[in-house]
C-alpha cells in the first residue's frame, strides 16, 4: 500500500512527488471490438441450423421490399412523391430491423427507413406521406411504436436513448432500435447519443447503415475509424460488424444486440455493411461520383439472391412458394400505386390546430384569415372570376 | 386563483428558492415529472435551483447527465415521447446553443408533425441575461432565437412569486416550454410563503406592476425592477408610468398590452436583448397594428446595443438603466415639449 504524504511535505526539501493515484480501464475493452470481418451466415455451416421458417420469411419480406422500393421509385417519375431515398440493395437491414423487435419496442427511423417502417407492418400509404407531401407524419407513431420518419441527420437517435431510458426507469420491458447511416456518425447527435446510452445503460440498438455514401460523399471522407463499429468502444459499448446483404446474418446480430438490451446488458453498435445501389435519391446523379463498375460489384452481392441460393440449397425455394411471393409482392404493389394515384385530401385549416395543445391569439387571427382567403377563394371559382388555367405564352 | 395567506406566514425568499420549490412540489405531485441536466444532482445546479432534489427524489428524479446539451434535450425528447414530463437544467443562455437544432427540429415540432400524437410536455430552464460580471458567453439574452420558432413558449419571470407560479405552469404545459430565469434576478427577495404558494394565472397572461396614466412601460424577467425604478423617477418629471410585466413572451398578451397603451397613448418597450431583430421589434409592431389610432408618439425601444454582449467591467454601459429609459420617455412627443418649444 501506497503512503501519501501528508500535504504540505513536497514543501520540504529533498522529499519526491508521491505516484500517481491508481488507474485502470474502467471496462475491459476486448470484448466490445467488432470482429475483423462482418460476419455472414447465408452459405456457411451457420446458415444450415437456422429455423426454415425463418429463411422464408425473410425471402417474402426481401422481395416484397424490393417491390416497395421499386414502386415508389416509379411513383417519383409519375409525380405522385416529392422525393424518393431508395433502400434498394439495403432490403436485409431495412426487414431485419423491423423483424428483430416486438410489438411493445420502438423503432426509430430516418428517411431512407421508410421499407423497415413498412415491414413493421405501417401501411405504405402512410410510410410514404412525408415523401408525398400531404403532412410530415402520415401516422401516429403510437400505434405500431414507429417514431417519425427523421430528416435531420442522427438527431433520432437521443430520442431512442431516452425512450427507451423512460421505458426502463418505469420498469417496461422495451427495446428502441435507431436507424441511422454511415454519414450520420459524422454529426455530433450520433457521438452524444452513444455517450448517453453507455453511460445510462439504455437498452438501445444502434443501427448503422454503411452504404458507402452520404449523398455523394464516400466512407473515407467521412471518417479514418478502422470501422464504424469500432467507434462503440470509445463509449464502452460492443460494436459489431455484419454483412449487410446478408438477411440471415443481419437478424442474428441484431436479435443478439436486442436480446442484451432486453436483459439489461446496455446498449449495442451494430455496423451493416451494405452498398445504396440507386442514386441518394431520384433527384441525384450517382454517375458523377463512382464508378458503374462498383455498382455491379455490388448487384452481384444482392440480398435476395444471396437468400435465394440459401433456400434453393435447402429445397425451400419451390416454384409455387417463389410464385405466390411475387404475387404478393405485386398486389401489394398494385394496392400502393393505386392509393397513391389518387389525389390526398388536403385541408389548410389543417395547418394551425396542431401546433399547440391551445391555439394562441395570434394563431387563431391567422386562421381566420386563411379561412377568409379560402371562402373568397371557393366564391370567386362558383362566380367563374378564376384567372384562365391556361394564358397564351410568347 | 391566490390564496390567502396569513401575513405572519410570509417570510424573506429568492427567486432561486422560489423555483426549487416549484420544482420540487412539481415532482412530489408528478412522478412523471423528471429533472435532467449538468450539475443538478449533488451539486444542485451552479446557481442551486435544483438543490437537496436527488436526495429527496432521488438520482433517477434528479439526473446528472453527461455534458452535452443537444445530448440532454435529445433524450428528453425520447423521455417526453414516453410520457415522462422532463424539466431540462440548461447551463448558461449560451451553453444552451448546442441543443438549438433539438429544440428547434423536435421539440418545437413534433406535436404538429403527428397531428398532436406526441405532444411534447417539457419545460426547458435557461439562466439568462447579463448584470452579474459574468465572463465571456454567460450573460446573452437569447430569447429572440426562441421567439423566432413557432411551437415554442417563451416565458419569463421577474418576481419571487411568479418564479414560482409560472415555472408550475409551464411545467404542467403540455407543450414546450422556454424557461427564461433572470440569472440577476436569483437572488432577488420578497415575502413569500412557501408554505402556501400563490398560483398565478395561466401561460399567456402578462401582469401590470405599476398603474400610469401617461405611458406605458412593457418589459420582462430582468429589466422589470429597472422599470420600476424608472417608474418611480418619473414622477419628479411629472411622468405617472405604467409598468407591464409580459411574463409570457409566447403566448403573448395583446389584450393586456394594448389595453395599457390605449389609455395611456404612449408606449416604451424595455429589454436586455439586441434591439435590432429583438422582441421589441415585435411588440412595437403589434402595439402599432393595433392600437395606432391611440398612439401620440411612436413606439420606442431601450435595447441593448447590436454589440455581442460586453465583458463585464463595461456591461452597466449595455444594459437598459433608469437614465436611458427616462432620456427615452422624455422623446414620446409630450404636450409640453412642444408648448415649450423642445419637442423635435
Amino acid at each position: 500500500m501506497t503512503v501519501l504524504e501528508q500535504p504540505g511535505s513536497s514543501r520540504n526539501k529533498g522529499s519526491l512527488p508521491g505516484p500517481a493515484p491508481a488507474w485502470r480501464p474502467r471496462v475491459d475493452p476486448a470484448p466490445l471490438l467488432p470482429d475483423a470481418e462482418p460476419r455472414r451466415v447465408l452459405g456457411t455451416d451457420a446458415a444450415r441450423r437456422l429455423d426454415p421458417a425463418l429463411l422464408t420469411r425473410l425471402y417474402e419480406q426481401l422481395v416484397r421490399g424490393r417491390r416497395y422500393n421499386t414502386q415508389a421509385t416509379a411513383l417519383t417519375r409519375q409525380g405522385r412523391l416529392a422525393v424518393y431515398p431508395s433502400s434498394t440493395g439495403q432490403e436485409a437491414c431495412e426487414v431485419a430491423a423491423a423483424l428483430v423487435l416486438e410489438d411493445q419496442d420502438w423503432l426509430f427511423p430516418s428517411y431512407r427507413d421508410t421499407l423497415a417502417a413498412v415491414a413493421r407492418g405501417l401501411d405504405p400509404v402512410q410510410a410514404l406521406t412525408l415523401l408525398r407531401g400531404d403532412w410530415h407524419t402520415g401516422y401516429d407513431p403510437r400505434e405500431r411504436r414507429i417514431a417519425p420518419l427523421c430528416t435531420p441527420l442522427a438527431t433520432q437517435l437521443p430520442h431512442a436513448v431516452g425512450l427507451a431510458h423512460a421505458a426502463r426507469l418505469k420498469g417496461d420491458d422495451v427495446v428502441a432500435l435507431a436507424m441511422v447511416g454511415d454519414g450520420g456518425t459524422s454529426e455530433g447527435d450520433f457521438h452524444e447519443a452513444l455517450n448517453f446510452a453507455a453511460v445510462w445503460q439504455a437498452p438501445v440498438v444502434f443501427l448503422v447503415q454503411n452504404n458507402g455514401f452520404a449523398i455523394s460523399v464516400p466512407l473515407a471522407k467521412q471518417t479514418a475509424a478502422p470501422s464504424l463499429a469500432h467507434k462503440a468502444v470509445g463509449y464502452g459499448m460492443p460494436g459489431r460488424l455484419v454483412d449487410g446483404n446478408d438477411a440471415a446474418a443481419m437478424h442474428e446480430v441484431l436479435t443478439e444486440a436486442v436480446e442484451r438490451a432486453r436483459s439489461g446488458g446496455g446498449p449495442t453498435l451494430v455496423e451493416a455493411v451494405t452498398y445504396r445501389i440507386e442514386a441518394h435519391t431520384n433527384a441525384d446523379d450517382a454517375t458523377r461520383y463512382r464508378p458503374a463498375s462498383e455498382v455491379e460489384e455490388w448487384r452481384a452481392h444482392d440480398p435476395i439472391a444471396l437468400l435465394e441460393r440459401e433456400l434453393a440449397s435447402r429445397d425451400l425455394l419451390s416454384d409455387e412458394f417463389v410464385a405466390a411471393t411475387r404475387d404478393g409482392a405485386e398486389a401489394m404493389a398494385a394496392d400502393l400505386r393505386e392509393r397513391m394515384n389518387q389525389d390526398p385530401v388536403l385541408d389548410p385549416m389543417d395547418l394551425f390546430p396542431h401546433v399547440y395543445a391551445e391555439e394562441s391569439g395570434q394563431l387563431r387571427e391567422q386562421a381566420a384569415q386563411l379561412r377568409a382567403e379560402l371562402a373568397a377563394e371557393a366564391a370567386g371559382s362558383t362566380e367563374g372570376r378564376d384567372e384562365p388555367a391556361q394564358e397564351a405564352r410568347p | 386563483m391566490t390564496t390567502t395567506v396569513p401575513a405572519t406566514a410570509r417570510k424573506p425568499a429568492t427567486m432561486a428558492q422560489a423555483l426549487t420549490r416549484a420544482l420540487h412540489d412539481a415532482m412530489a405531485e408528478d412522478p412523471a415529472v423528471h429533472v435532467m441536466g449538468e450539475d443538478v444532482g449533488a451539486l444542485g445546479g451552479v446557481f442551486r435551483v435544483t438543490d437537496g432534489l436527488a436526495e429527496k427524489f432521488g438520482d433517477d428524479r434528479c439526473s446528472d447527465t453527461p455534458l452535452a446539451e443537444a445530448g440532454i434535450l435529445g433524450t428528453a425528447v425520447g423521455m417526453a415521447m414516453y410520457g415522462l414530463r422532463p424539466v431540462v437544467e440548461m447551463q448558461f443562455d449560451a451553453f444552451a446553443y448546442p441543443a438549438f437544432e433539438q429544440l428547434v427540429s423536435h421539440v418545437a415540432k413534433m406535436r404538429n408533425r403527428t397531428r398532436g400524437a406526441l405532444p411534447m410536455p417539457l419545460t426547458i430552464r435557461i439562466p439568462y441575461g447579463g448584470g452579474i460580471g459574468g465572463v465571456e458567453h454567460h450573460s446573452d439574452s437569447s430569447e429572440a432565437y426562441y421567439l423566432a420558432t413557432p411551437g415554442l413558449q417563451v416565458v419569463t419571470p421577474a418576481t419571487v412569486e411568479d418564479a414560482y407560479g409560472l415555472l408550475r405552469a409551464a411545467i404542467a404545459s403540455d407543450d414546450p416550454v422556454v424557461f427564461l430565469e433572470p440569472k440577476r434576478l436569483y437572488w432577488s427577495k420578497a415575502d413569500w410563503s412557501p408554505e402556501a404558494p400563490a398560483q398565478v394565472a395561466p401561460l399567456g397572461r402578462a401582469a401590470i406592476r405599476r398603474r400610469g396614466a401617461d405611458a406605458t412601460l412593457i418589459t420582462y424577467g430582468p429589466s422589470l425592477p429597472v422599470c420600476m425604478e424608472a417608474a418611480e423617477a418619473a414622477r419628479a418629471e411629472g411622468w405617472d408610468l405604467e409598468v407591464i410585466d409580459l411574463r409570457s413572451l409566447m403566448p403573448f398578451d395583446d389584450e393586456t398590452v394594448c389595453a395599457s397603451v390605449r389609455r395611456t397613448g404612449r408606449a416604451v418597450v424595455v429589454h436586455e436583448a439586441h434591439g435590432f431583430g429583438g422582441p421589441g421589434g415585435e411588440i412595437a409592431a403589434r402595439i402599432t397594428e393595433r392600437c395606432f389610432h391611440h398612439l401620440e408618439a411612436p413606439v420606442l425601444r431601450v435595447a441593448g446595443f447590436d454589440i455581442p454582449y460586453p465583458p463585464p467591467m463595461l456591461e452597466r454601459h449595455h444594459l437598459p438603466g433608469v437614465d436611458r429609459i427616462l432620456d427615452t420617455v422624455a422623446r414620446l412627443q409630450w404636450e409640453s415639449d412642444w408648448i415649450d418649444g423642445r419637442g423635435e
